[in-house]
């Protein structure tokens, strides 16, 4: 069973995205903020990582960075999943090492094609 | 609805746009004809389909036609006709067509356009792979609801996450408001156009590749046989043609035949073929 991470400050968002993720075989590891989701990595690296962008303490574009400096840190595949819609977010997503990136409210479908677009599923 | 109301707008839609209108279809008619019928004044969808037997309103039968057509799309829709247009079709062309010549496509069902785009997005990536051959695309549809989408190519921003890769959307594809806009560099080999797969294709000329994606699933044998027949006509004796995953041309035609392993795919029959040479 492949391993996803789900970095997000709301409780209800990562247990909305667990639900989905679950249903395509996924075990979910949950983290509130990049700090965690850092330590998470440190213990084990994921398949692949569902990340927020605003969250306390770290946000998302620095975990990123700071995961693909870690040994082993090039190998999850990250999908962003925030609010941030507009093409300067997105870009310095790409740019951080992000592998594909999806705009809140997302859905099932989205979030399965999504995952389908970078060989997760 | 009653049986002789249901039948009038079932003869309707099939000499209008070629659809079958089954009865498994009927729930349809509430969702799909109840703004018309609410924008002519008329209480119910039973009202409406009365109205039109009595008088005869072209611009709302039309309507009515345009309406229960289902437009649903996506960028890249099923993946594999897109890979297989980058790994068969293109090198195909580029080897086969002079170089400074033109190659023509068709999306006939091009509905909102995404799939000419998703087109118009590999070729551009794959401009180098075409050796100098031009390719323009034809996208077509019946309604001109989708085909005015098409061309202004804005995006909702749940429709540019179904099948659309990050990457891509960031390349071709400009923020308007709360939309996203296809980048005009994008839009300037295709040409958009209204046309009712019925009617006669001796207008659009000739084509290298057909894309006749998830529309003949609304046809009756004897349409898709005689739209099929006559992609064939239109279409290079080397040309392709791709179909929706749900569609073949088996037990409908010998014109085509479906390319060994190679889904959704097909080419010109060979003795097709020797008679056009
Ligand atoms: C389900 S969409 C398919 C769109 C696209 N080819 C795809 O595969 O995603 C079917 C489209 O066929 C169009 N259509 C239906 N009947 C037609 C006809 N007689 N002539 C031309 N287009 C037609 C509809 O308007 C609709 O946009």
């Amino acid at each position: 069973m492949k391993h996803c991470l789900v970095v997000d400050d709301s409780r209800v968002i990562r247990k909305v995205a667990c639900r989905i993720l679950e249903d395509m075989e996924f075990s979910c590891i949950e983290a509130e903020d990049g700090q965690q989701a850092l330590d998470k990595c440190r213990q084990a690296m994921p398949e692949a990582i569902l990340l927020d962008w605003n969250m306390p303490v770290m946000n998302g574009i620095d975990f990123l960075k700071a995961l693909r400096n870690e040994s082993g840190g090039d190998k999850p595949v990250v999908v962003f999943c925030t609010t941030e819609n507009d093409m300067g977010h997105i870009t310095e997503a790409l740019r951080a090492g992000a592998n594909e990136y999806i705009m809140k409210p997302f859905d099932s479908d989205i979030l399965s094609a999504k995952f389908a677009e970078v060989g997760l599923i | 609805m009653n049986s002789a109301n249901f039948e009038f707008l079932a003869n309707l839609l099939l000499k209008k746009s070629g659809h079958v209108l089954s009865p498994e279809k009927g729930y349809l008619l509430d969702s799909r004809l109840g703004p018309i019928a609410r924008k002519e004044g008329l209480s119910s969808v039973e009202e409406l389909v009365q109205s039109m037997r009595t008088g005869n309103d072209q611009r709302l039968s039309w309507a009515v036609t345009e309406a229960m057509t289902t437009n649903e799309t996506f960028f890249f829709r099923d993946r594999t006709p897109f890979d297989l247009f980058k790994s068969e079709v293109i090198p195909h062309l580029a080897e086969n067509r002079r170089p400074g010549s033109k190659a023509r496509i068709w999306c006939a069902a091009a509905s909102a356009g995404q799939e000419p785009y998703s087109l118009a997005m590999i070729l551009r990536e794959e401009r180098s792979a075409l050796r100098g051959v031009q390719m323009d695309i034809l996208a077509s549809d019946i309604s001109d609801k989708v085909i005015e989408k098409a061309k202004a190519g804005l995006y909702s921003q749940f429709e540019v996450q179904r099948g659309l890769p990050v990457q891509l959307l960031v390349k071709y594809f400009q923020k308007q408001g709360d939309l996203w806009q296809v980048d005009p560099s994008l839009r300037q080999n295709i040409s958009f156009k209204t046309f009712n797969l019925l009617n006669s294709f001796q207008t659009l000329g000739t084509f290298d590749v057909v894309f006749c994606r998830n529309v003949l699933i609304y046809f009756n044998q004897q349409t898709k046989t005689d739209i099929l027949n006559r992609i064939a006509s239109r279409l290079a004796p080397d040309g392709f043609l791709f179909l929706g995953a749900a569609e073949t041309v088996l037990g409908l035609t010998d014109a085509f035949e479906p390319v060994a392993g190679k889904r959704g795919l097909y080419k010109r029959k060979a003795i097709a073929q020797a008679k056009v040479a």
